[in-house]
């Protein structure tokens, strides 16, 4: 069976749902930024996946790059922030942390 | 001198004393005393510009008609109302003595006001009537004369007034002005009839129609009614009964002001407009008027007997010896009418000044002695100033010559004038109640001025303020003299019993009637004697004057003018009467004025018969007179509380009445309202609370899902994306 761009939408679009559950459901806040790393990583799959399937060029692939560099920054920034609410709150519960709601 | 430099000349004089009130008005209390030499000086140029006007027009045109400037004062459509202002001879003698009278106050007032606090606002208030006085005498309209007529009444009320820190000053002055504008009420009445049927106020154009036959309403009553509304303004300012109450009131003034107002001019404005409006009097307009001078004349009279107040004897004095000019008036003799007026105002203004002068160095007097109860103006307290005060005395004794009317006097060339007019009257047309009511006032008028000097003047002082009294200085005595001097008879006619040939009369004809002949007295009806003379020149002449004018100016100009007796008279019956009238009356004024005198004398001088006696004989009369007849009493008690009633009548029929109806719209109003206030607090904010609560409950509703929790947003926003998918894809 040849595998064609179908089976890796097919991956990107479990990933992605995999992501967006563990982003609904994780209390946890590294649980959730890693859950946007799997989201990340299925459009990164989708990039390529049509960079290469798709009579696209190198353009996919450039653009897979640079979601990896922002993925990075963000994560770099994200956990910051986790650890300072965790210096805060001493849990990085995320529907615990409201102390800004009316 | 022409004749516009002598109009000129006139507005300057009307408008001196009007830039003195001014100036004074402003800037007195700064200038303190130097306002009373201001005024005093600019009354004097005032005087002089008068006296070179009267020369001129008395000398140089003494036959002229009246000099006039007339002006457009409102212009509305095709009516247009006239103003203007005219010289004539009458005018001329009266511009004299305003001015004279006028600023011999003002001197007096020097010394007389020296102490009072509003010394300078009192030279501003003379200054002000001294204008409104002379509006009226060069008035040549109606309308003119009524506007200043009523300025005249506004300055009266204010020197009435002066002192009104004093109750009964201030209800003097109050009591002056509501009762002079009772007979104003009847002039306006009068003017707009006037107008309404002539559409002009100018004196010669109104005459002229008169004269042309046109008649208010077509109807001779009218006329007749047109003239006694006129004249109710003389009876109102010239102090005739029934309205004569105010002058003795308005003694209240300071007594200057009595000289100048309450005897000499404003109420010799009235005398005035009737012998300036004379031609428009029907037979019986004039027979009203005589019968008014009578009755006042007498009434007045009688009350001045008994009197103990010195300045209120002089005023019932004056009250009927304005009766005697308005008597004279009416019975058709002009020139002695118009000549008492004159006399009179300069020995009545002398016979206030000098009571002025009296009371003067009677509050003096009291101030030295610290005694401030006295009444100072009550004779009975005075006594033996002859003594004391001899300049007052002499002068004072001279103006009760003449107000009595002894030869060498010129009230007596005047007062006898008269009384032969009534004389004459009373035998033509058979009123014998007007020269008996004449004569007796002569006898009376006798009897109390001699009554008053004696007491005041001769015997022993009554009380020692009398006897430490002295004679006032020049600013005091000057104008007495002055005024006592022009108490003789050479001023007006060099006879002293006849002034026929006199410069006066010569100069002050009765102007020619102007109503028709069956409106006229037969006997004052010029046509009818002259058709008896054949003296067909006369008519001729004046006929072609008439009609001269008639084509110049297209409206028949009557001819208001009193020409030198020398220039071809009109004789009437009336006149040859008053001619034979002239010694019997004489005769027997002078036998009631001496009569009236002697008893003075031998009642108080030489008391040979105790006055009580003549009181308890007649309690009632000396009570009735003594009273001034009850009629402040019976005004009181009929008009005055007539007015309060009909007051209370009006208040009891507003409140109830006219405030039961506004109380009972306003209840109506009230009770739809709370109606619609139902309405809106169940309806209208039923709704709108029902909104709100819907909201209320939206918002409710809405806020559950805004958890806060952006976990639970994402599901949600994923699930909207998934059904958006499957809704469009």
């Amino acid at each position: 069976m040849e595998i064609g761009l179908t089976h890796f939408l097919i991956i990107s679009g479990i990933l992605f749902s995999l992501g967006l559950f563990g982003i609904a459901t994780r209390k946890n806040a590294i649980m959730v930024l890693m859950s946007m790393e799997l989201i990340l990583n299925s459009a990164n799959i989708n990039f390529i996946a049509f960079s290469r399937f798709g009579g696209f060029n190198m353009e996919g692939q450039i653009a897979a790059l640079f979601v990896i560099i922002l993925a990075a920054a963000e994560v770099a920034v994200a956990l910051a922030i986790v650890l300072n609410i965790y210096q805060n709150y001493h849990h990085v519960n995320v529907d615990e942390i409201n102390k800004l709601k009316g | 001198m022409t004749p516009e430099m002598l109009l000129n000349l006139s507005i300057v004089i009307l408008l001196i004393p009007v830039l003195d009130f001014a100036f004074l008005i402003f800037f007195g209390k700064k200038l303190g005393r130097a306002s009373g030499f201001i005024g005093t000086s600019v009354l004097g140029i005032d005087l002089i510009l008068a006296l070179i006007v009267a020369f001129v027009r008395l000398t140089q045109y003494p036959n002229e008609t009246m000099q006039q400037y007339k002006f457009d004062w409102i212009n509305l459509g095709n009516t247009s109302v006239t103003l203007g202002i005219g010289i004539d001879n009458l005018t001329a003698i009266m511009l004299i003595v305003v001015t004279l009278i006028s600023f011999l106050v003002h001197l007096f007032s020097m010394e007389y006001m020296r102490e009072d606090s509003r010394f300078s606002r009192f030279y501003a208030y003379l200054g002000l009537f001294t204008f409104s006085m002379l509006g009226i005498v060069i008035a040549n309209n109606f309308l003119n004369m009524f506007i200043f007529w009523e300025l005249v009444g506004v300055s009266s009320y204010l020197l009435i007034g002066f002192w009104y820190e004093k109750d009964s000053a201030a209800n003097a002055g109050k009591k002056a002005f509501i009762v002079n504008r009772i007979g104003d009420l009847g002039f306006l009445i009068g003017l707009m009839i006037i107008y309404s049927t002539y559409g002009t106020f100018i004196f010669e154009d109104v005459f002229g129609k008169i004269h042309a036959g046109i008649l208010p309403f077509n109807s001779g009553f009218w006329l007749t009614l047109m003239g006694i509304l006129v004249f109710g303004g003389a009876i109102g300012k010239s102090a005739q009964f029934p309205l004569h109450v105010w002058l003795p009131d308005a003694m209240e003034g300071p007594t200057p002001v009595s000289a100048l107002i309450h005897a000499a001019t404003m109420v010799a404005a009235g005398v005035y407009l009737t012998a300036r409006v004379y031609p428009m009097f029907t037979a019986d307009a004039l027979l009203f008027i005589a019968y008014i001078g009578a009755l006042t004349a007498f009434i007045a009279a009688t009350i001045a007997i008994t009197q103990i107040d010195f300045k209120r004897v002089l005023a019932y004095s004056t009250v009927s010896q304005l009766g005697y000019m308005v008597m004279g008036l009416g019975v058709g003799a002009f020139t002695s009418g118009f000549m008492h007026l004159v006399t009179h105002a300069w020995f009545k203004a002398l016979l206030f000044l000098a009571s002025g002068s009296v009371i003067h160095a009677m509050h003096h007097s009291m101030h030295k002695a610290h005694n401030h109860d006295m009444d100072p103006q009550d004779i009975r307290n005075m006594g033996g100033l002859r003594k004391t005060m001899p300049i007052t005395y002499i002068t004072f004794l001279f103006a009760t010559i003449a107000i009595s009317g002894i030869p060498l006097t010129s009230g007596f060339l005047s007062k006898d004038g008269i009384l032969a007019g009534t004389l004459a009257f009373g035998e033509l047309s058979g009123h014998w109640f007007i020269p008996i009511a004449g004569f007796g006032a002569a006898a009376i008028t006798a009897f109390y001025m001699f009554r008053l000097t004696i007491i005041a003047f001769h015997g022993k002082p009554k009380t020692s303020i009398a006897e430490h009294t002295h004679e006032n200085n020049g600013f005091i005595t000057i104008p007495l003299i002055v005024l006592a001097v022009l108490s003789f008879w050479f001023f007006y006619s060099m006879n002293p019993l006849n002034p026929d040939e006199g410069w006066f009369h010569q100069r002050t004809q009765a102007p020619q009637s102007a109503v028709p002949a069956s409106l006229m007295w037969n006997f004052m009806n010029p046509e009818k004697e002259i058709n008896a003379n054949e003296n067909i020149n006369v008519s001729n002449n004046s006929s072609h004057i008439i009609s001269n004018e008639l084509n110049k100016t297209g409206i028949p100009a009557f001819l208001v003018t009193h020409t030198l007796a020398s220039q071809p008279k009109v004789e009437t019956e009336f006149k040859e009467t008053l001619h034979h009238a002239h010694v019997p009356a004489m005769i027997l004024s002078l036998i009631v004025a001496i009569s009236g005198m002697i008893l003075s004398f031998v009642y108080y001088q030489f008391k040979v018969y105790d006055p009580d006696s003549i009181v308890n004989l007649y309690p009632w009369l000396y009570k009735g007179s003594f009273n001034k007849w009850f009629f402040d009493e019976i005004y009181q008690a009929t008009f005055i509380n007539g007015t309060i009633g009909l007051a209370k009548v009006g208040a009891w029929f507003d409140f109830n009445v006219i405030d039961g109806i506004v109380n009972f719209t306003a209840t109506i109003g009230r009770g739809l309202g709370h109606i619609t206030g139902i309405f809106d607090f169940h309806v209208i904010d039923g709704l709108v609370n029902l909104s709100a609560k819907i909201s209320g409950w939206l918002g409710t509703a809405l806020r559950k899902p805004q958890s806060g929790t952006i976990q639970a947003y994402l599901v949600l926003t994923v699930l909207g994306l998934v059904v958006l998918i499957l809704l469009f894809i």
